[in-house]
């Protein structure tokens, strides 16, 4: 019943893309993340749904709108489990899988409130250190931060 | 080995560590040459440190080089709100090398891509400062006639102190074993910890430090700041506690030598100073032949 339901939504999107387990607790800032509450595009958000592998989970649909390179690489930080569809006259056309890019430019901001990115005019830039723990190194201050404790830019 | 510049010690790989070693050594040997003839370099110092500004003019003018620079950022035009892009891109159309220091970290990667010239990074806040870890790894290679499978027992601030973080990483290649010795509060951070483990480099952890001193081969003593406590009775006791006296060398291994970055306050009593295994102001003095060796392999002219 549930699964008809979820199916009959995707189906309604014409032409988009859905978010597809998304943690619950990253949803909305997924949503600002990708400028959402701006948009005058149609979207539907789902949010605490039950989910088998993450207890809940938060669901996106965009109408008309597919996500660009650099979008997806800061999904890939905040939810890099998320399923996402590309939704073409009501068919999946593809389906994107996420991996965190080796290099992260200018899409987090450094923790660290000495590091030169908070204090000159430059774009940040991270190395991805070890994708399953999540953590990553500042190229400029050299600072290992954990996935939890990024702050996007 | 020409490249542009020298910003952290892990730009080093182990194979660029030995031939600086080598070439500090000919330095040593003969430190008075002509090499940076015509040369000039620049040392800007945004933030005071007469030590190692000293020692890297010495560098370069023993080496047959000029220097120009500012030893305070109160002289320079970045007290008028210059940014450091611009304070930087001027300079490097003046010299051939920048030597520069600065409180915020990271500045000196920044510097080193906007520059036109190379960069040696003398220290960026908390961060890094390589040539003082090239100057710890030549005076350990100079007093125990080797780098590997030496016991080093590092003391006190674990947690700030950056000369301690650097040199644990460059010498990872030598197989170390290491003891962390400090008070719980300003113990080595997980970052290191993990790095340790990551590179299977066999490391222990203690509050005394009477319980390791006759195992140590080198013994590296470092500055607790006041400034890192909160409760000034906590600091005084933790000053008293990690204090290196010279009754406390008895028993302790011939080959045993004793560094310390300087300055030193109380950390290491002025009676240890005749001790023939206290080394650092010998190590102060290998500094200025690894300032050379990295200068001179910086800018290929060996």
């Amino acid at each position: 019943m549930k699964a008809s339901k979820t199916e009959l939504i995707v189906r309604a999107l014409e032409n988009g893309t859905v978010i597809d387990h998304i943690p619950a607790n990253r949803l909305f800032k997924v949503v600002s993340l990708l400028h959402l509450d701006e948009t005058e595009d149609k979207i539907t958000i789902g949010n605490n749904l039950r989910s088998e592998k993450l207890g809940t989970k938060g669901v996106l649909k965009i109408a008309d709108r597919y996500l660009q390179p650099e979008e997806l690489n800061k999904l890939a930080i905040l939810a890099p489990n998320a399923h996402i569809s590309i939704i073409k006259d009501y068919q999946v056309v593809e389906k994107v899988r996420l991996s965190m890019p080796n290099d992260i430019v200018d899409v987090l901001q450094c923790v660290n409130p000495m590091c030169v990115t908070n204090k000159e005019h430059i774009a940040t830039r991270f190395h991805l250190l070890d994708a399953e723990k999540g953590t990553v190194k500042c190229h400029y201050c050299e600072r290992v931060i954990n996935r939890e404790d990024c702050i996007l830019k | 080995m020409k490249s542009n510049g020298l910003v952290s010690i892990t730009d080093y790989s182990k194979d660029d560590i030995l031939h600086i070693l080598d070439l500090a050594e000919q330095f040593e040997k003969n430190p008075n040459t002509r090499l940076l003839e015509g040369k000039l370099v620049a040392t800007l110092f945004f933030e005071p440190s007469t030590r190692t500004r000293l020692s890297f003019e010495t560098a370069v003018n023993r080496l047959g080089g000029r220097v120009i620079g500012f030893s305070d950022a109160a002289t320079s035009s970045s007290s008028k709100g210059e940014s450091l892009k611009d304070t930087i891109k001027m300079v490097s159309n003046y010299v051939d090398l920048i030597i520069m220091r600065h409180p915020v970290e990271g500045a000196a990667r920044y510097a080193s891509e906007v520059a036109g010239v190379p960069v040696i990074n003398a220290g960026d806040g908390a961060n890094q400062h390589p040539t003082q870890t090239m100057l710890d790894l030549y005076s350990i290679k100079k007093t125990q006639g080797k780098l590997t499978d030496l016991t080093l027992s590092m003391v006190g601030d674990l947690k700030y102190g950056r000369t301690v973080h650097s040199l644990l990483m460059a010498m990872r290649y030598f197989n170390p074993r290491y003891n962390f010795v400090s008070p719980p509060e300003l113990r080595m951070p997980e970052q290191y910890r993990a790095f340790c483990k990551e590179n299977g480099i066999e490391y222990h952890e203690y509050e005394d430090m009477n319980r390791i001193l006759n195992e140590t081969d080198i013994l590296y003593m470092t500055r607790v700041q006041q400034e890192r406590f909160t409760d000034p009775v906590e600091y005084e006791k933790v000053r008293n506690t990690y204090s290196l006296h010279n009754s406390m060398l008895e028993g302790t291994k011939d080959n045993l030598r004793i560094l310390h970055p300087l300055p030193r306050i109380t950390e290491i009593a002025e009676d240890v100073d005749d001790n023939p295994k206290a080394y650092y102001f010998e190590q102060a003095k290998n500094g200025v032949y690894a300032r050379q060796a990295v200068i001179c392999s910086i800018l290929g002219l060996v």
